[in-house]
């Protein structure tokens, strides 16, 4: 018998070769002074991209399932972690009838009725949950699972497959975005959420209520402020955020720490890919792909695994997205747009669809490559204009669905085999 | 009027009538006769019929099939055996009637319970999971794991792993245990569905043409690996090629236009004038 590399088994390597990079390499340089903190952020946010892409792989690369919805569960959990935020963020302190504060980024867009004072303006019933950080950081990925759980529930079930199902969730993009850019929504419409100044886990594990915050912050002015209290007792148009004790996200090292944070996720969330591939499921959700109808023969119920498979990748969407928003401090409806969640197919599809650490190196490698293209450079006899990255991108994409129909990856794994020392020939390196 | 025939003078009508229930009841089970019936077949069915578009592809009023009986169908084309199949192993919802698997209604049950209730198939092309290896398209057939919830954290036990091993040695498939499924030929393709089929221990199997596309030699050792099978299990096959039903040498049901033509050997089956004139058309 021939010894057979399993052909599901990722190769270690270049998940080494991402922990040097990412874990030390990247830092030193930063320490040196030659990376700036903006960059080691934007890199860390498009490591939450590649934390997306892999929950994309997982459902289009291995279960077949192309969902051109990723980039919604993407926003859920980013608007979740948003709403936390800007909770604790903002500059002018509002607090409403309820004496709770209100954010500054809903104040601004606050659709009142006619005859409405600015002071009957009230915090949403929904936005109260996340006032507090662990329960943000749960409903930041049970809410994604749970809507793509209802969704795959009645979807799945009733066996709508393949294109029908790309259709479907390309319409609950465009739907979910739709609502989203609302106002009566309250959830800021376009504006988006903005002013994040911190992250205030402590405050919110020791006081639920932002009375409590109200609270300390008097008394840490010692009284001063108390004739701004009007006469109904509530804090109006003050500065009140600054009394809350918590991370400030323009500090470089709280910065920092999201990016190792991140990338500590980004790995999580890969073993976690890879357990559940290499499990005995993981070869159900493969034969999925491969032969649904015959997987009933079997007893099998299909649509459990589906089901599974979308929650789980909706999840990691929510994850990215909470951890996206700290690094980028702004988030609007125009990131749940339809093309945004075809961009996540194209990085999985350049990158290698159907290996994990084909969707990392996809997600990375198209976005620094935007990054790059989309500055003007000047090569002397030839300067590059940033109008021309889409074209750049349709480009690459024909050039990597015709020559190398297995991704970037496949470029990877053949150097490997020319260049690596114990490169097994009889390995057939496809998953 | 009612009191007149409850005092003695029958109508001798109503008689006939009530005779001619009564045969029907016996003809056809009940809910009450199920019970009798599954006694003595695995699988019957009682006035099968589905249509596509107006067209009757099947209509059985009764067909059965034995405990460990290997029965055979044949028919010409469009006969309706492989939508029968479709039938009983729930891909297709029969238009009217019932199917009856060990004295339960199936008729319109999902194929997955259908198939966790002991009814096994193998379809006309081997239908194999390409990307997963040899090892892995049986390791997905063994029965008591389809659950979502018992695949994450399980494992497959050695004694699981054992019998995989086993049914591979005895198909030749060992040297291919993991090679992908899509690398091996035509006639290790159905060899592996069958052993899929196998290693999932139906009590039903319902084996559509297993000999076709194999090399003569193959078609032997199928035959003779359905002649093993049979000794445990209750066999359907469907098979065009005659010297692989003469070599099965059992009770033969010819179908003809979705209707059971005649039923025995498949010498008294060649004398048939019917079956002849459907198979010649004239």
């Amino acid at each position: 018998m021939k010894p057979v590399a399993h052909p599901l088994v990722e190769s270690k390597r270049s998940l080494t070769v991402l922990a040097i990079i990412g874990f030390v390499v990247l830092p030193i340089m930063y320490s040196m002074d030659v990376l700036t903190i903006g960059q080691i952020n934007m890199i860390g946010r498009y490591m939450t991209f590649a934390i997306l892409a892999l929950g994309l792989d997982l459902l289009w690369g291995y279960v077949g399932i192309l969902s051109l919805c990723q980039c919604t569960f993407f926003c859920l959990g980013a608007y979740a972690m948003g709403m936390h935020l800007a909770h604790h963020g903002g500059p002018e302190g509002i607090i409403d009838a309820n004496g709770w504060k209100l954010p500054a980024c809903l104040f601004v867009v606050y659709p009142y009725d006619i005859g409405e004072s600015s002071g009957d303006a009230l915090v949403p019933f929904f936005w109260k949950p996340f006032w507090n950080l662990p329960l943000t950081l749960l409903l930041g990925l049970l809410i994604p699972a749970i809507c793509s759980f209802v969704l795959g529930y009645f979807v799945f079930r009733s066996r709508v497959r393949g294109v029908y199902f790309a259709i479907l969730s390309q319409a609950i993009a465009v739907a979910g975005w739709l609502v989203f850019c609302r106002n009566d929504v309250k959830l800021c419409g376009t504006n988006g959420l903005t002013r994040f100044d911190i992250i205030a886990p402590a405050e919110s594990l020791t006081t639920f209520h932002p009375e409590d915050a109200k609270d300390q912050w008097i008394a840490s002015h010692d009284g001063d402020m108390a004739q701004d209290l009007n006469a109904d007792g509530k804090l109006d148009q003050l500065d009140y955020s600054m009394a809350e004790v918590g991370f400030s996200l323009a500090e470089p090292t709280v910065q920092l720490s999201l990016y190792f944070i991140t990338l500590l996720c980004l790995f999580g969330s890969f073993f976690l890919c890879k357990w559940i591939v290499n499990s005995r499921l993981g070869r159900v959700l493969i034969a999925i792909r491969d032969d649904e109808p015959t997987l009933n023969f079997f007893g099998y119920k299909p649509h459990q695994y589906k089901i599974f498979a979308f929650c789980i990748a909706a999840a990691l969407a929510g994850l990215a997205g909470m951890l996206y928003i700290p690094q980028m401090k702004i988030i609007t409806p125009s990131n749940m747009e339809a093309v945004r969640s075809v961009l996540v197919v194209v990085w999985v599809a350049v990158g290698g669809r159907g290996t994990l650490r084909g969707a990392i190196l996809g997600a990375l490698t198209v976005n620094l490559t935007y990054n790059y293209l989309t500055s003007e450079h000047d090569y002397g006899f030839f300067s590059w204009s940033p109008d021309y990255w889409p074209i750049f991108l349709g480009v690459a994409f024909v050039l990597v669905v015709l020559l190398l129909p297995n991704g970037l990856i496949e470029v990877v794994d053949r150097f490997k085999e020319k260049f690596g020392k114990n490169s097994n020939p009889n390995s057939i390196e496809k998953a | 009027m009612s009191s007149e025939v409850e005092s003695g003078t029958i109508d001798p009508t109503l008689e006939q009538e009530n005779l001619s229930l009564e045969k029907y009841r016996k003809f056809l089970p009940s809910e009450v006769q199920r019970e009798i019936w599954s006694n003595k077949f695995l699988l019957f069915v009682e006035n099968l019929s589905v249509s596509f578009d107006g067209f009757k592809a099947v209509d059985i009023p009764h067909f059965g099939i034995k405990h460990g009986e290997l029965r055979v169908i044949i028919g010409p084309n469009g006969a309706g055996k492989t939508t029968f199949c479709d039938l009983v192993s729930g891909k297709t919802l029969p238009s009217s009637g019932k199917v009856y698997y060990d004295g339960k209604n199936i008729s319109q049950m999902d194929e997955s319970d259908i198939a966790l209730m002991g009814i096994g198939r193998k379809f006309q092309t081997p239908t194999v999971f390409d990307s997963l290896s040899t090892y892995e398209n049986l390791l997905l057939a063994l029965p008591g794991n389809q659950h979502w919830k018992h695949n994450l954290l399980k494992r497959e036990s050695s004694e699981e792993k054992n019998q995989i091993l086993e049914i591979l040695e005895k198909v030749n498939l060992s040297d291919c245990r993991d090679m992908p499924a899509k690398s091996l030929s035509h006639g290790q393709r159905q060899w592996l569905a069958i052993s899929a089929l196998i290693i999932s221990k139906p009590k039903l199997l319902l084996v559509d043409e297993p000999a076709a596309g194999l090399t003569d030699l193959e078609t032997e050792r199928t035959a003779d690996l359905l002649l093993e099978l049979a000794e445990e299990h209750t066999l359907v096959v469907i098979e065009h090629d005659m010297d692989f039903v003469r070599r099965l040498g059992q009770k033969v049901t010819v179908l003809n236009e979705g209707k059971v033509l005649a039923e025995g050997s498949l010498e008294e089956m060649e004398t048939n004038e019917e079956v002849m004139e459907a198979y010649l058309g004239r």
